[in-house]
C-alpha cells in the first residue's frame, strides 16, 4: 500500500497540529471571561460616572454576555477586552477634555 | 486684622463664579453672535434662526414651499387642544404658567432660586402635570413635542429673552452647559460645536449642518428622517447617539444645562419654532 505524502502531512495535522490547535480555542475558560467582563464593567462604570460612556462599550460587553452564555469563552473574553479598551478610551477622552474644551470655545 | 483677612480669602477662593473665573455670560454671548454674523456676512441676523435654511439656497426654496403646508401643523392642532383641556382635578396647563402659557416660550429656560436649577419648558410642563396628579408624558414623545409646538406657534417673532441672575448657581449652570456644549463625547470624538460651530453649512450625509446660534429657536421641530415631532430633549439625546455615544437622561442637569447655555446666546433672535427639518 502506497500512502501519499499529502496523506502523511494530513494525517499528521489531524494527529499533532489539531489537538494543538483546539488547546488553543479552548484557552479562555469561564472564570477568564468573568475576570475579564469584571474588569471592563469596572472602567465603564468609571466612564458613566464621568457621564461619557459609548456605545460601542455596551455593545461590545452585550456580545461579551452573549458568547459567554453560549459558552464561547474566547469570543467572550475577546468581546469584553475590546469593551474594557474602549471603555478606557473614553474615559481617556473625558479626564482630557476636563481642560481641552476651551480649545474650542468661541471667545 | 489677619482673621478677617483670611475669612474673605476663604470667601473669595469658595464663590463658585468670582469674576476671577473669567465666566462672563453676556461677552460670550457677543463673542458667539459676532463669530457667525462674520462666518456668514451674507444672512441676516434674525435669519440664523431657520438653521439650514439660512445658509443653502436650495434648501431655503424647498422649505418655503413646504411651509404652504407645513408637517407639524397637526402637531399644532392636538398642542393647543391638550393645553385647553382639563386635568382629572379641573385644572389645566394655563394654571401653572403666567399669561396661562400663552407667549411664554421665549423666556423658557428658566433659573430657579428655590431649587437652584435650571427649568425649560418641557420640564414646567411636566412638573405642573405632577402637580395636579398627572403622570409625567415622555420628554421625547409627540405629546410633549405637541404641547411645546403651540406654545412655541404663541411666541413666534418674539426674540429669546433668558436671564441669568445674580446667582453663582446660575452662573454655574451657564458654564456647564458652556462646557457640555464644547466638549467632544462619544467615539466620533465629536462636540456639539464639532458640528455646530466648525462645520455649519457644511453636508453631513444628505443634511445641511445648522449654526448653533438660534439653533433652539425653531424648537420643536418636524424631521423628516424622524417621521414625525421631536422635542428638544430628543434632538440632544440624538445628537449624542449620532457620536456613538450613550445618551443622558431627558432633562438631566446637563441637557438643561445646555439648553441654559444655547439659549441665553441667542437672546434677541426671535422664536421661530415648531420648525421642520430633513
Amino acid at each position: 500500500m502506497r500512502i501519499s505524502l499529502g496523506a502523511v502531512i494530513r494525517l499528521c495535522q489531524v494527529l499533532v497540529v489539531s489537538p494543538l490547535g483546539s488547546a488553543a480555542l479552548a484557552a479562555n475558560s469561564e472564570a477568564d471571561f468573568k475576570a475579564a467582563y469584571a474588569a471592563a464593567d469596572v472602567a465603564e462604570k468609571q466612564a458613566g460616572l464621568l457621564r461619557n460612556q459609548w456605545l460601542a462599550t455596551e455593545a461590545a460587553l452585550t456580545e461579551a454576555k452573549k458568547a459567554a452564555e453560549k459558552s464561547d469563552f474566547d469570543q467572550a473574553v475577546a468581546a469584553a477586552k475590546e469593551a474594557e479598551a474602549l471603555a478606557k478610551a473614553s474615559i481617556f477622552q473625558a479626564t482630557s477634555e476636563k481642560e481641552a474644551w476651551k480649545n474650542l470655545e468661541i471667545r | 486684622m489677619r482673621f478677617w483677612l483670611t475669612t474673605l480669602a476663604i470667601l473669595w477662593v469658595a464663590h463658585p463664579a468670582c469674576a476671577a473665573d473669567g465666566i462672563d455670560p453676556a461677552a460670550d454671548a457677543r463673542a458667539f453672535r459676532n463669530f457667525f454674523v462674520q462666518k456668514f456676512p451674507n444672512v441676516k441676523l434674525e435669519d440664523f434662526v431657520n438653521g439650514p435654511y439660512a445658509l443653502n439656497e436650495d434648501m431655503r426654496r424647498q422649505w418655503e414651499e413646504k411651509e404652504q403646508f407645513p408637517p407639524y401643523e397637526f402637531s399644532l392642532e392636538i398642542g393647543k387642544e391638550l393645553l385647553a383641556k382639563p386635568f382629572a382635578n379641573g385644572k389645566h396647563y394655563a394654571d401653572c404658567f403666567p399669561d396661562r402659557g400663552i407667549g411664554i416660550r421665549q423666556n423658557y429656560p428658566q433659573f430657579d432660586e428655590k431649587s437652584g436649577k435650571v427649568v425649560t419648558l418641557e420640564l414646567a410642563l411636566n412638573r405642573c402635570r405632577e402637580a395636579n396628579g398627572e403622570a409625567p408624558v415622555s420628554y421625547a414623545g409627540d405629546t410633549m413635542a405637541a404641547l411645546t409646538a403651540y406654545m412655541a406657534f404663541t411666541s413666534r417673532g418674539k426674540p429669546f429673552n433668558i436671564k441669568i441672575p445674580d446667582d453663582p448657581r446660575a452662573i454655574d449652570a451657564y458654564q456647564n452647559g458652556k462646557r457640555y456644549f464644547y466638549t467632544r463625547r462619544g467615539q466620533l470624538n465629536f462636540s456639539c460645536a464639532t458640528c455646530h460651530v466648525q462645520n455649519p453649512g457644511e453636508r453631513l450625509r444628505a443634511e445641511v449642518l445648522a449654526p448653533a446660534l438660534g439653533i433652539l429657536n425653531a424648537m420643536p421641530i418636524y424631521r423628516s428622517e424622524w417621521g414625525g415631532m421631536g422635542t428638544i430633549s430628543r434632538r440632544f439625546t440624538t445628537c449624542n447617539s449620532q457620536v456613538r455615544g450613550v445618551p443622558l437622561e431627558p432633562q438631566s442637569d446637563e441637557y438643561r444645562d445646555l439648553e441654559y447655555f444655547l439659549s441665553y446666546v441667542s437672546n434677541g433672535l426671535p422664536i421661530s419654532g415648531p420648525g421642520s427639518r430633513p
